[in-house]
């Protein structure tokens, strides 16, 4: 006699979703106070669909097979010296930016998975969330060793966890990370699990790991795609937590409506620097970011809110002009960087010829028009042994924290501004969706930490741009920044290739 | 190409990443010292928590321990996730030959109807308590301070989660997974007088704010009555009594108490050894939640055990407390 | 309607898989990038136990395939016997 075999539903029913308990001696919602401040109206957790359902035995099975691949080729890979077959030091500065930008903010998901993964009264939601959280700790984990040995033979990684708390465009990620934690169980799920996860992030791990594979950088393409098999299991929670919401009561929908107009938003802005890294940094290209957007944002986005119509959710908000950014984003954002290079933690440089080519051919519309002549200039000035660094400190957006960089999408030789005054205050932002999510919600975005503004108070040391660089920032002046012409990072590798 | 490279020039610039350095000099480091130092955040947050206005996203106040560096509490195990997971694999692959193979020998028939009950009515409800000792853990992994802690307690809140599973498959086995049996035993944890005292003092635990209490009433106060009547004194009785094949299917549960006692005891003696009073804190913790616990489990452990198990149990913890250096 | 698209690292045993894609999902559009394979479909994409298991010839366990993963676009329904992607409208 056998025993029937439970199928997977069954089996997870009965071993997660049926261990919690109604509480006699105390108030369950004193264990679980955060569900309700944020005026989402939940009817019945047991509604909550499991799209997997992983029990911790076959997880410990699954990570465990994933991690001895992982590891195997991190040791092959340095015990090879793998960073010798890269494409081109210059695509070890994407490294550096991954590092330091988005690696903290796997451990910020961390935490925020753990803080919801505790505080959700649905047990399967609870679950999910706990596993999440522990995946994400992995992923910071696998990110550092992954990168220890480029540690070993490359600068500007050394202090990455220092610099993401206290370098003036590290501000951009980290403020978008802490108004997630900082927010509401549900709108830290619509934020990080839906916006980011679901759409998002498949801009920064896909395309952007096939290219470090077509870089031949094998230690970061087999992190980030390990990385991304746990990246399905999270989605998918983003995709049902959504669902949830907008079936347990009609009047969730206005609420995460507004989330999602939000968190699109500062999601757009946030991956303007994945923009960069795509079209400027891989030297062997897969696809532009224009390519990639198209891809992973406007058709898998497109065919995503087409359907959650039937809940009455639009596409979000300024989607008009997110459409149109993709054409500029890139070349604004990296022209930037090429301005600051003197106060960056990695190198930048001019693109070639070939690249500035590519990139002509890969923005048709704008390229030419807009952004090429200012690579000219600058070549040309580099040629008389005048390359520039701009001086002033940047002015910041007191919303996404990016430097007011951004144009006018209908007139892309203006610079866009928008203000709002609070108390008495007035504040500055980049774009309409920015100045709307501050008006929204004025009370927690005046308290921004804006790297510039502390920099003018005296919080960061100085007042000497190269004593903040060094001494609050960490960075080892001269050899961690500007260009990469002449920088230390490009002497080794020509000793290691043997040319002059 | 490569043939021109000279070794020589291969020479890294660095050992490991700077703070790994500030804290160890330069010199090679390990996976679990590059993966755990320094990783929380602790400075300049943009905004306050929505749902704790008076603390920072990170704050070390969320519990009154204090520590000069919340980094000292380094795991015995060294777990990162991918040493953790692994050797979590390893233990689970044993259960699950173990599992099968009672299964596929129908060994839950040489067990009697008398010891099926006490294994319906007084082992599975402990399903319940490792879901509250998964939520405690996870409390203490989302606002302790510092990876070195945090990160284990993460572990144990899944390795709970695991265990509450597995406890169920054992009532899966004892109906051909009818789930019946899991009623039962819901049943039992809900209403039965025996398990009363330890429900309440699961959900006293999980309304207590100071997470390292909270960990301390599960981690050390709890679990250390609760394993040692369940599988030690439990565990004897089943193989005295012709049970002893149950013991397959805890041997998950025991070599994990074995583990995980090694990284609780630690815990203990760092964080007593810090201070006055982080020592007298803890102590005060311990008292009331130890006098708690023992009134709570009483019913239980004389029911399942008879007169004095319980009495044994609490040596077991006070000689854990003694060598944490507490009650000197 | 619109594609779901799932995305596999490039690996022996994804080979496997995409071969069992293509025979339950013959208008399955397959396209090869570095490192990774894409596959995506109109409405919806199936992929099935018993198939990958006669082209791998051995045991496989639907939930294997999150080893191999790399993205997924559309609702997700996963049993022991298949994995399916799909949207609703």
């Amino acid at each position: 006699m056998s025993a029937k075999k439970l199928n997977l539903k069954e089996k997870y029913q009965l071993l997660t979703r049926d261990l919690d308990w109604d509480y006699s001696y105390e108030d369950r919602q004193q264990a679980f106070p955060f569900e309700e401040f944020e005026g989402i109206k939940i009817t019945d957790w047991s509604k909550w669909e499991d799209p997997f359902r992983l029990t911790m035995d076959s997880y410990w099975k699954y990570q465990a097979e994933k991690e001895k691949k992982l590891y195997a080729i991190f040791d092959a890979f340095s015990q090879n010296n793998g960073h010798l077959n890269i494409s081109d030091p210059r695509y070890v500065n994407a490294l550096k930016i991954f590092l330091t930008a988005v690696s903290p903010l796997e451990y910020g998901a961390y935490q925020g998975y753990a803080h919801v993964g505790r505080q959700f009264s649905g047990v399967g939601a609870r679950v999910a969330c706990q596993m999440q959280s522990i995946d994400e700790l992995r992923h910071i984990q696998t990110q550092i060793h992954a990168m220890s040995h480029y540690n070993k033979f490359f600068d500007g990684l050394q202090d990455f966890r220092q610099m993401h708390d206290r370098v003036w465009y590290l501000s951009v990620p980290k403020s978008f990370f802490n108004d997630a934690r900082a927010a509401g169980p549900f709108e830290f799920l619509v934020a990080i699990s839906f916006s980011f996860e679901y759409v998002l992030t498949n801009l920064l791990f896909v395309p952007f790991m096939s290219g470090a594979a077509h870089n031949g950088d094998m230690a970061t393409v087999t992190f980030g795609f390990s990385a991304q098999s746990d990246e399905a299991r999270h989605m998918t929670l983003g995709l049902e937590i959504i669902k949830f919401l907008l079936e347990q009561h009609e009047d969730n929908v206005p609420i995460v409506q507004k989330w999602i107009d939000k968190w699109f938003w500062r999601g757009t802005r946030l991956l303007s620097v994945v923009s960069m890294m795509m079209d400027y940094m891989l030297p062997n290209k897969v696809m532009s970011w224009k390519e990639a957007w198209e891809m992973y944002f406007e058709e898998a986005g497109g065919s995503l809110f087409k359907d959650l119509a039937r809940y009455g959710i639009r596409m979000p908000k300024y989607s008009d002009i997110i459409e149109k950014e993709k054409e500029h984003l890139s070349h604004q954002v990296w022209w930037t960087f090429y301005n600051y290079g003197h106060a960056a933690g990695f190198h930048t440089w001019i693109p070639s010829d070939q690249e500035l080519d590519w990139l002509s051919e890969k923005y048709p519309d704008t390229f030419d028009k807009y952004y090429r002549p200012r690579w000219e200039l600058a070549k040309k000035m580099e040629a008389e042994g005048k390359r520039f660094y701009t001086k002033a400190l940047p002015q910041l957006c007191n919303t996404c924290q990016v430097p007011m960089l951004f144009t006018e999408m209908d007139d892309p030789t203006q610079l866009s501004f928008r203000e709002s005054v609070y108390k008495g205050d007035r504040y500055h932002f980049c774009s309409d969706g920015c100045k709307d999510i501050f008006d929204d919600e004025p009370e927690k975005f005046v308290q921004s930490w804006l790297p510039v503004h502390q920099i003018l108070q005296g919080n960061c040391g100085g007042p000497e741009l190269d004593k903040i660089l060094g001494e609050f920032y960490g960075f080892n002046v001269g050899a961690d920044n500007m260009d990469i012409k002449g920088s230390p990072d490009e002497k080794r590798w020509k000793e290691w290739k043997g040319v002059a | 190409m490569t043939l021109e490279i000279k070794t020589a020039n291969l020479e890294p610039i660095r050992n490991t990443y700077a703070n790994i350095e500030r804290r160890f000099g330069d010199k090679p480091a390990s996976r679990y010292q590059e993966a755990t130092y320094d990783l929380a955040s602790k400075e300049f947050f943009h905004y306050r928590p929505l749902w704790q206005p008076q603390k920072e996203l990170n704050d070390p106040t969320r519990t009154v321990i204090e520590m000069e560096d919340w980094y000292s509490f380094k795991d015995p195990r060294q777990f990162y996730y991918g040493a953790y997971v692994q050797q979590r694999s390893k233990m689970q692959e044993v259960a699950e030959n173990n599992y099968a193979f009672f299964e596929k020998r129908n060994l839950d028939r040489l067990i009697s109807d008398d010891i099926k009950q006490q294994l319906i009515h007084y082992l599975l409800p402990l399903r319940h308590v490792e879901q509250g000792a998964n939520l405690n853990n996870m409390y203490a992994a989302a606002y302790g301070t510092a990876t070195a802690i945090t990160q284990a307690c993460l572990y144990n809140a899944m390795d709970r989660l695991g265990i509450a599973q597995y406890l169920s498959r054992i009532g899966l086995i004892l109906d051909a997974h009818s789930g019946a049996v899991l009623a039962d035993a819901k049943g039992c944890w809900m209403q039965d007088s025996a398990w009363q005292g330890v429900r309440a003092y699961v959900e006293k635990m999980t309304v207590t704010e100071d997470w390292f209490e909270v960990w301390v009433a599960q981690n050390v106060v709890l679990d250390t009555l609760v394993y040692d009547l369940y599988y030690y004194q439990f565990d004897a009785w089943l193989s005295d009594n012709g049970a002893q094949d149950v013991a397959m299917l805890t041997e998950f549960m025991q070599v994990w108490m074995k583990e995980n006692d090694r990284w609780v005891d630690s815990v203990m003696k760092i964080v007593c050894a810090e201070s006055t009073h982080n020592r007298e804190q803890i102590q005060r913790w311990v008292s009331t939640w130890k006098d708690k616990c023992v009134t709570a489990l009483q019913p239980l452990a004389s029911e399942l055990l008879g007169g004095d198990a319980l009495a044994q149990a609490v040596s077991v913890l006070d000689k854990r407390l003694a060598k944490a250096g507490l009650y000197k | 309607m619109s594609k779901v698209y799932i995305a596999l690292q490039d690996n022996d045993v994804s080979r496997y898989i995409v071969e069992a894609i293509e025979q339950d999902n013959p208008d399955a559009t397959i396209v090869h990038n570095p490192a990774m394979i894409r596959i995506e479909n109109e409405g919806r994409l199936d992929i099935k136990r018993e198939t990958v298991e006669e082209f791998i010839g051995r045991d496989w366990d639907v939930q294997e395939l999150h080893l191999n993963l790399i993205t997924i676009g559309g609702n997700v329904d996963e049993d022991d016997d298949c994995f399916s992607l799909f949207w609703k409208e």
